[in-house]
């Protein structure tokens, strides 16, 4: 007889980690911008547009988005799992978010490297 | 979601409870149970009332929905508007100075403030779970204060944004 676990499948905890880990990101980088909008003592179009010139801070920004984008899809597929009963219906919601994020990190993308940023 | 099992073993208790109630009240007085389990004999007297606008939430649910709520207006609102504007903001000094006046228009302040507040809620009552999952607060007590807290913070850091906004 093979000896299974019944209780726990341990699916999902990956994603509760997740959840936590890219909140951590997202935190950091708030009080990263925030500190430097204190220090410069405010931002104007200058100061914002050489902040935006900086590598490092291009690498940060899409790491934060990266990890809001993640803690998006967590998020969010939760909330249909929790909400919507009709499996096609869930799945349609489920696939759109995805779709979404993916969207917008292209954006972000551009945002940071394209020809206009 | 729960397992199926325990799905199917709610629902039929669901319907046992449903049988139950019918029959005490076709008979108009308490019927013999005592073939039903102790379980179903305890649970039978008790309404089942779920109306999730009639049942008054404790604070910790309040804070716990608009988390939610507050991370389902970022994801749909929040994250483009937010990329549409850094955006605006890199693309020139003249985007720049468009981007300022429409983020100056009263309508799009009062959107902004509403952000914010979801912004700032999310982040604390954010930090309020990682200090759950570490053992912090767990009690009813505290767990009560820091959903309270959380309301507050957020509310007054909103306010004080909105006040340098306008």
């Amino acid at each position: 007889m093979v000896a299974r676990i019944v209780v726990g499948a341990h699916y999902g905890w990956k994603d509760w980690l997740a959840q936590r880990a890219t909140a951590v990101v997202m935190a950091l980088y708030t009080l990263l911008l925030l500190g430097i909008a204190v220090y410069r003592g405010g931002i104007d179009y200058a100061s914002w547009t050489a902040l935006f010139a900086h590598p490092a801070f291009r690498i940060a920004t899409l790491l934060f988005g990266l990890a809001v984008f993640w803690h998006a899809w967590i998020g969010m597929r939760d909330i249909w799992m929790d909400y919507v009963k009709p499996a096609s219906l869930r799945l349609t919601l489920e696939v759109l978010t995805v779709l979404v994020l993916v969207a917008y990190a292209a954006w972000l993308v551009e945002v940071l490297w394209g020809p206009a940023g | 979601m729960r397992p199926l099992l325990v799905r199917a073993v709610a629902r039929s208790r669901d319907r046992a409870l449903a049988i139950l109630f019918l029959q005490t009240a076709i008979a108009g007085a308490p019927m013999s149970d005592s073939g039903l389990p102790g379980e179903l004999r305890r649970a039978a007297p008790r309404p089942v009332y779920l109306n999730l606008f009639r049942i008054r939430q404790p604070i910790p649910a309040i804070v716990s929905i608009l988390h939610r709520l507050s991370g389902a207006i970022l994801f749909l609102i929040g994250i483009p508007l937010l990329l549409y504007a850094v955006q605006q903001s890199l693309a020139s000094s003249d985007s720049y100075a468009s981007l300022q006046a429409t983020l100056g228009r009263p309508i799009v302040k009062l959107l902004l403030l509403g952000l914010v507040w979801a912004y700032l809620h999310h982040f604390c009552a954010g930090i309020r779970y990682l200090l759950l999952d570490m053992h912090i607060g767990t009690e009813l007590k505290p767990a009560r204060q820091s959903s309270f807290a959380v309301l507050i913070v957020s509310l007054v850091l909103t306010a004080i944004i909105g006040a340098r906004l306008w």
